[in-house]
């Protein structure tokens, strides 16, 4: 088993790893990196527990394998609140009780976050088609979707005022 | 009254909605979750699985995996002693004896360096399996041909007794009055017979722990689990080993819903672990979690109703069959009990079958039994209703139960709030928005018993006046913000001077698990007799350092005061400067409080769901849905309505989607998300909530249990707006496309013939 050496930057810092090639990112940023905000939930792809950014997109991590990373741009939940600063998203779905159980909560947040990167007004519905690839079973997803509109809705207001 | 019973009003603290203490954890990726945590040393665990639903397992050679490099220690069954008490059946699901009774039970498990080395070791176990007969449908496995699965099996509850094995474990019955006569006084009778598909609760975190055991036998246990002192109890059993040698610490929990109220793995790891030496982390992926851990039970129904053309059901009489999977304990009998729980019904009869397949032993989810009972007898009702050409809700309020009626299931009910709730969903203004074509309107209501049980707790005032509250329910949808709530209303002081912990389990004594709806009703009242007990504590402080009597010192708002004029003049005493004082007046301040928690008050619900069928796909979206449910006292109320719509969520995907599909080879055939489909975001709309309040008089607060409810009506309410939406009546779960499609092609097919 030949290992790679991987050269990469999670949220904003440099990080070098050794992983071999079947080796999931999700698994090298949890059991290697100490990373373990993003949640295996399924391993396949389907719930959105592991969401991360690679290079700005969003992705399950679970689907990516370890050497990919090289030469990327990561960004995980653990780089969502610099130095303690929450996100508007983050103070939205805690003002909201937008989370029960919170296994999904940071899949959720990263998937929410890219969404109003893309589109700062989405419309209740495009929320539910964007998040339709992060599960939660304890919501029923109401609480959740009104707090990305919130923190849209505060957002556009910071944006304004800047 | 004993100053820990009595009632306390108004509030100035429970009903507001703070945010929860772990929520910064929570959205930051700090919170540790089952499968977080690891240990020096530590090896990865991997379990090998029977891929026969049904197989004599003749032998089991490891020797190939154990000479493997980086393999440190193989477990098979000849690593547990057999048992022959009541851990029987979890020992032998924990890792199958002499046959593999489900596709997916135990039959050894490695632990190793790595992941990638454990998963070529269990390629390297060579089980020799002697395939046996199956079965999966509960009808099929009650027949007298049907394969046997435990070959010792004698129903129980059959008057003659039985006296040849059989698949049926039990036989049930609950009710009062003379069917026959009610049936023969009706002028309305109707009997229908329901399928349901067995369901998985789907938490979004797989089981998963880190077991460490030293050569001296102590043991550390880190799991995500609903009970962490039922985890230390039944561990320690099945190893040999003393309870006090074992720790548990309950991490944070992803999700349970009743599927984390038994132990699947965790036995497994702890003897891996004691082998090798070395701590052992044992995770489960989904596919392992929908073969082996707890799914529900699928069901077989019949249900028959009487109505009088005045709307009074004059009898009601049903048959449940549960499979509960290779063992018996199907929840068929809490089934029967619910089935009529709603409402007056002077005969009643309810006999349930508790059934064993091939399939893995099921576990609780959220109120079990009760929804698949809930969708055949509701169903019946909007029929009945229909047939009087009366409103549904209508019919339901004409015949609910309320204080001093006989339930269906023996006691008299005490103050319950099904009228108000019914009252509160006819009220709505969702009951009179007009609906479009193919679309339909489904109400249904449901109960749930709710559950107390034993609990500990234990406060302590620290030395700045904030207090530590150490509970031994794990924490599954924030029921430590409620713990802080009712802390800081009987202590007087801020919310967030209340920081509460799930202690593990050499902190406290035993508590059950989370279950039965009862951490906010059970914990929750140990923490407000613990406060009480608390503030007496503070009294007798104030007291001493003033120099009166106990007697004549007050708790009010947070201060110590003297009673009144005679008591002495003295500035009240805030719980801070009490708490400074404390290492002067006699040392550290706690209360405490270890009970069996009684009347936990039922919880009735009434949903509302529109949906529009789609007659070219049969796909069913859901437009609107509205629940009312009684929760005697929300203390959080976002929190409580959380419950009501996750409850209401969980029971659309169990009425439109999920179902576990085994193919004839007796396997699980969509064991994964993508095959198996709970709701997302994008099929479910805002679900609107409406909390009734009736106080439970069993709570100091009224709190009633709010968790389980909310999953009993959504099936039958379901199931009745895709028939009045369809005009065609359904009666099998779930109601996914092709089914809907079939059965609207067929009625075309019938018209166009005529």
């Amino acid at each position: 088993m030949a290992a790679y050496h991987v050269k990469t930057t999670i949220n904003g810092d440099p990080v070098e790893f050794v992983c071999e090639a079947e080796e999931a990112l999700l698994d090298v940023l949890r059991d290697r990196l100490g990373l373990t905000g993003a949640k295996e939930g399924c391993g396949t792809g389907d719930c959105g527990a592991c969401s991360i950014m690679l290079d700005d997109r969003l992705v399950c991590s679970c689907l990516v394998l370890g050497p990919e990373a090289q030469g990327r741009r990561i960004e995980t939940i653990e780089g969502m609140a610099p130095h303690g600063d929450l996100h508007p998203l983050q103070r939205k779905f805690l003002e909201h009780a937008a989370l029960q159980c919170g296994i999904c909560t940071p899949g959720f947040l990263v998937a929410a976050r890219a969404l109003l990167e893309k589109n700062p007004d989405p419309s209740e519905t495009e929320i539910r088609y964007w998040l339709a690839g992060n599960l939660c079973r304890c919501t029923g997803y109401d609480k959740i979707v009104r707090a990305v509109m919130d923190a849209a809705a505060e957002l556009r207001e910071d944006r304004h005022a800047a | 009254m004993p100053l820990d019973q009595t009632a306390r009003t108004p509030f100035t603290k429970v009903g507001t909605r703070p945010l929860r203490p772990d929520g910064v954890d929570k959205v930051t990726g700090r919170a540790r979750f089952g499968a977080d945590m690891n240990a020096p040393g530590m090896l990865i665990g991997k379990i090998l699985r029977s891929p026969h639903a049904h197989a004599r397992i003749r032998s089991i050679d490891a020797s190939a995996a154990e000479a493997l490099p980086g393999v440190k220690a193989v477990v098979t069954r000849d690593d547990f002693a057999d048992r022959n008490d009541e851990f029987r059946d979890v020992l032998v699901n924990v890792m199958a004896r002499d046959k593999a009774l489900y596709d997916g039970h135990a039959v050894a498990a490695i632990a190793a360096t790595s992941a990638v080395v454990a998963r070529k070791a269990l390629a390297l176990i060579k089980v020799d399996y002697e395939v046996l007969p199956h079965v999966t449908d509960v009808e099929k496995a009650m027949r007298s041909d049907a394969p046997l699965i435990q070959e010792s099996l004698i129903t129980a509850g059959l008057d003659p007794a039985a006296t040849k094995p059989s698949n049926v474990a039990a036989r049930h019955q609950f009710g009062h009055g003379d069917v026959e006569a009610g049936f023969a006084a009706a002028n309305v009778v109707i009997e229908r017979s329901f399928r349901t598909e067995a369901t998985h609760q789907g938490y979004i975190e797989p089981h998963a722990c880190l077991a460490s055991v030293s050569s001296d036998g102590h043991g550390e246990l880190w799991v995500c689990t609903q009970g962490h002192f039922m985890v230390r109890d039944t561990c320690a059993t099945l190893l040999g080993m003393d309870i006090s040698k074992l720790r548990v610490t309950a991490s944070e929990i992803g999700g349970g819903f009743g599927g984390k109220t038994t132990v699947f793995i965790e036995p497994v790891a702890l003897a891996l672990s004691r082998k090798a030496g070395r701590p052992v982390k044992l995770v489960m992926s989904r596919s392992e979690v929908f073969r082996a851990s707890g799914p529900t039970s699928s069901t077989s129904i019949r249900v028959k109703m009487g109505v009088s053309k005045d709307g009074r059901f004059t009898a009601g009489e049903a048959e449940l069959k549960y499979q509960g999977g290779a063992f018996k304990g199907s929840p068929v009998d809490l089934g029967a009990m619910t089935s009529f729980a709603c409402y007056d019904v002077e005969n009643v009869k309810v006999v349930g079958y508790d059934v064993l397949t091939n399939r893995p032993k099921q576990a609780a989810y959220r109120a079990p039994g009760a929804p698949m009972a809930a969708f055949a007898v509701e169903g019946v009702v909007n029929e009945l209703a229909q047939r009087l050409n009366m409103d549904p809700l209508e019919l339901r309020l004409k015949n609910a139960v309320k204080e001093g009626t006989r339930s269906a299931f023996g006691p008299t009910f005490g103050p319950i709030g099904l009228i108000e709730t019914l009252k509160a969903a006819k009220a709505h203004p969702h009951y009179s928005v007009p609906l479009g074509p193919n679309q339909g309107r489904g109400v249904a209501c449901g109960f749930w018993f709710n559950f107390g049980g034993q609990t500990c707790v234990s406060l302590n005032v620290n030395i700045d006046g904030t207090v530590a509250l150490a509970v031994g329910t794990p924490d599954i949808g924030g029921s430590r913000a409620s713990m802080c709530l009712m802390a800081a209303e009987e202590l007087g002081i801020e919310y967030d001077r209340v920081r509460t912990v799930v202690a593990d389990t050499s902190s406290l004594g035993y508590n059950d698990v989370t279950d039965g709806s009862r951490v906010t009703f059970a914990s929750g009242m140990a923490t407000i007799k613990a406060a009480r007990e608390t503030v007496k504590k503070l009294c007798q402080r104030a007291a001493a350092i003033w120099g009166i009597p106990e007697d004549a010192v007050v708790w009010e708002e947070g201060h110590a005061r003297p009673a009144g004029p005679n008591a002495g003049a003295f500035p009240p005493l805030s719980l801070r400067e009490i708490a400074a004082m404390a290492p002067k007046t006699g040392g550290p301040i706690a209360g405490h409080c270890e009970f069996n928690a009684e009347n936990a008050g039922p919880s009735f619900a009434a949903h509302i769901v529109d949906v529009d069928v789609d007659h070219e796909t049969g796909r069913t979206t859901i437009l609107r849905y509205t629940i009312a449910q009684d929760a005697g006292k929300a203390v959080h109320p976002s929190y409580v309505e959380g419950q009501f719509q996750g409850g209401a969520a969980q029971g659309v995907g169990w009425a439109l989607n999920e179902e576990y599909i085994y193919g004839a080879d007796g396997r699980l055939q969509n064991p994964g998300f993508l095959d198996y489909r709970i709701p997302v975001a994008s099929d479910l709309p805002m679900i609107d909530t409406v909390i009734v309040e009736v106080p439970n008089p069993g709570h100091p607060y009224g709190v009633r249990g709010v968790g389980e409810t909310s999953i009993v009506p959504p099936l039958a309410a379901i199931a009745n707006a895709v028939s009045a939406a369809t005009g065609i009546r359904f009666t099998e779960l779930p109601m996914s496309p092709p089914k809907v499609l079939r059965a609207i092609e067929e009625r075309r097919m019938k018209l166009a013939a005529e």
